[in-house]
């Protein structure tokens, strides 16, 4: 098994799926680019790379670079899934669904149930999300907390490159719209990824590090820093239980719940503002179904309620960070009734 | 409007400091001292700066990602951009905004714009509240040939036309959106036909030709201040660096830009007409092109200087007044 990036990952997850199915396409602004210009072909392969080396294997057919048109791109998407392919359509900064959520909140999660169940719309929505690019107001957001809330949509949101490749194939084989969210921090990190193809079902938590004393639910990057707060209290014999979602809808209740039950104490990471958001989904979840449980009231780290700052230190400062996750575990560890 | 010797070099010295501006941060950038993505304007000086000529402080206008040029040209203070773009205390949106949104509103430049398509609606309204409040102002949407295929953008030049406000769309038709060229992007064969579809005059210019779009804007600038109603500028032009600084432009042939710089400079071409037709001398555009340079320097070695914003700055500005 060969060490692959989170980009890397992705990639071969395309070109697997699209060489199973001919009516797996890719489609979005330079997913191969070049098009038009005086140079190459696949001059892009999407802005991060993601998608590199697709054209030249399955044709501009397949591979489509579209105008800079969000709405038709995820309404057009949409509208071929009904219809018999299966789109993979990017969305290049999650930031952007903005100028397109009609085709997708609207159209496209509900046709199943408007349409009395005759509708199926197995379509993929590739995004990046996330902080910490210095990327400022318009392209650091997360936004999944707003996808989370529609019935309708699917939503994953892959830690790591073994997790992205399994939850891609999945995604694509799903006869449902999913919204696949990729931190951009998390490209160039890598793990062990098996060369076939695999998938990982939706609404299977990963327990990432064992432990009885506190659990921490932590989705994406925060997965990161709760995993090295755990192995750093080890050490001073607090135990930590780390719990991955990977999807937030559907979302691993069970795993939740039963973690609460066993240690007593929660502590929920969320890069996305307080309001309204995963961490208070969860928080929610447990005080309605575990209250009897908690030994001490349910810690929620996320971002502020401001937008995403440029300069770099109040960036920073907004992304909730591995200090702020192991005081919230010190806080809730040491709460005395 | 016959531009004055003071217009001339006044144009003159916006389109320098906008070049001289970004050929410095390419550099900067270069060295790893900017933070995240810049886009830089260098070769579209004269499409800024000719329309900008036709403004006063009061009227308005939208920008883009690439927004540097827009900002200089319509008056913003150099040093405070700079300290922007390098998101330190005293930029121009107290280094909370960065180079994607930068904004100063009491010189009419209603932001620069991370969402492509995102200022054209914004122009509309600018230039509805003219009309409403009878101020006699003017709105500009600068949009780049990419934007123009955004609904957003057809959906305000509709609206503009229905509601005859006095709002210019300058498309800068640059050959390429990101790696993608209009000609495979754009449906049309040209941008400003389809705007004039929406029942507006539309015209294309020579967007290296200051002159062109001087006159040009001009005309648009009188007709939206005179009650006439929206217009659109299509202003071909090309820009010199990459999509974003980083990015290697594969998609562009190798000497596509070289050709460009050496044949289609507006700056170059500028200098050429006034000093053949003998308006205006080549010291004195020597003399511009020194000032412009210990400017840039004199505000990039600020802004280095200069501190970050305080952890208070977080959590402020995000309300007028909140519970
Ligand atoms: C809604 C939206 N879609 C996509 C992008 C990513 N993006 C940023 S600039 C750009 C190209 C814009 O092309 P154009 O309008 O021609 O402006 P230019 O960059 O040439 O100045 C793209 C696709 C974005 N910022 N916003
Ligand atoms: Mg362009």
């Amino acid at each position: 098994m060969a060490k692959k990036t989170f980009r890397q990952a992705i990639n071969e997850t395309l070109f697997q799926e699209m060489r199973r199915d001919p009516r797996v396409i890719v489609m979005g602004e330079d997913v191969a680019g070049g098009q038009g210009g005086s140079g190459q072909i696949d001059a892009y392969g999407g802005p991060l790379g993601v998608t590199k080396g697709l054209i030249g294997e399955f044709g501009a057919s397949r591979v489509i670079d579209t105008p800079i048109t969000e709405s038709a791109i995820m309404g057009a998407a949409a509208g071929a899934a009904v219809n018999g392919l299966r789109p993979v359509a990017e969305l290049m900064f999650v930031d952007f669904f903005g100028v397109c959520f009609d085709q997708i909140y609207n159209q496209a999660a509900k046709f199943r149930y408007m349409f009395g169940g005759k509708a199926k719309t197995p379509l993929v929505i590739r995004t990046t999300i996330g902080a910490g690019f210095r990327a400022a107001a318009q392209h650091s957001q997360t936004l999944y907390p707003i996808f989370t809330h529609v019935p309708g949509l699917k939503v994953v949101i892959p830690s790591n490159a073994y997790d992205a490749k399994g939850l891609l194939t999945q995604a694509i084989r799903d006869d449902d719209p999913v919204i696949f969210c990729e931190h951009k921090l998390l490209y160039d990190t890598t793990a062990d990824v098996p060369d076939d193809a695999y998938t990982i079902p939706f609404g299977e938590a990963e327990i990432t590090r064992d432990g009885d004393d506190v659990a921490i639910v932590a989705f994406g990057r925060m997965a990161h820093f709760a995993n090295e707060v755990a192995d750093k209290l080890t050490k001073e014999k607090i135990s930590v239980r780390v719990i991955d979602p990977r999807t937030t809808s559907p979302l691993d209740e069970d795993t939740i719940i039963e973690a609460v039950e066993d240690t007593g104490r929660l502590v929920i990471v969320d890069e996305s503002p307080p309001r309204c958001s995963i961490a208070r989904d969860i928080a929610g979840l447990v005080v309605e179904h575990a209250f009897g449980a908690l030994k001490a009231p349910i810690a929620q780290v996320t971002c502020p309620h401001t937008p995403v700052p440029f300069a770099p230190p109040l960036e920073d400062l907004y992304i909730p960070s591995p200090a702020k996750i192991e005081a919230a575990v010190r806080k809730v560890m040491a709460y005395k009734g | 409007m016959q531009l004055s010797r003071e217009d001339l070099l006044d144009s003159y010295r916006r389109m320098r400091t906008i070049r001289a501006f970004e050929d410095r941060l390419h550099d900067e950038f270069a060295l790893g001292g900017i933070p995240g993505f810049v886009h830089l304007y260098a070769g579209q000086e004269a499409c800024a700066v000719g329309m900008c000529m036709n403004l006063t402080d009061e009227d308005m206008i939208g920008s883009t990602h690439r927004g540097h040029g827009h900002c200089i040209a319509k008056g913003c203070d150099v040093e405070a951009m700079m300290l922007e773009i390098y998101g330190k205390k005293g930029g121009l949106c107290g280094g909370k905004g960065g180079s994607m949104h930068i904004a100063d509103l009491a010189k009419g430049m209603l932001g620069a714009n991370g969402i492509v398509g995102g200022n054209p609606p914004l122009a509309v309204g600018a230039a509805l509240a003219a009309k409403t409040l009878k101020t006699g102002k003017v709105a500009v949407s600068f949009a780049g040939d990419g934007a123009s295929n955004q609904g957003t953008t057809f959906e305000a030049m509709n609206m503009a036309v229905v509601l005859q406000l006095p709002v210019i769309f300058v498309i800068e038709n640059n050959g390429y959106g990101e790696g993608t060229g209009v000609s495979y992007a754009v449906g049309a064969k040209d941008i400003a036909q389809r705007a004039a579809a929406f029942g507006m005059p539309g015209v294309t210019v020579d967007g290296s030709d200051f002159f062109a779009v001087h006159e040009a804007s001009r005309e648009a600038v009188e007709r939206a201040r005179a009650g006439g109603g929206p217009s659109a500028i299509e202003m071909r032009i090309t820009r010199y660096y990459g999509h974003f600084e980083g990015d290697p432009q594969l998609y562009r042939a190798a000497d596509e830009v070289p050709g460009l710089r050496e044949n289609l400079d507006c700056l170059k071409k500028f200098r050429q007409r006034v000093t053949e037709t003998k308006l205006l001398e080549a010291a004195q555009l020597d003399a511009i092109d020194r000032d412009v340079a210990t400017l840039i320097d004199r505000a990039v070695a600020k802004a280095k200087a200069a501190e970050f914003p305080g952890a208070a700055d977080l959590t402020t500005d995000v309300y007028v007044k909140y519970a």
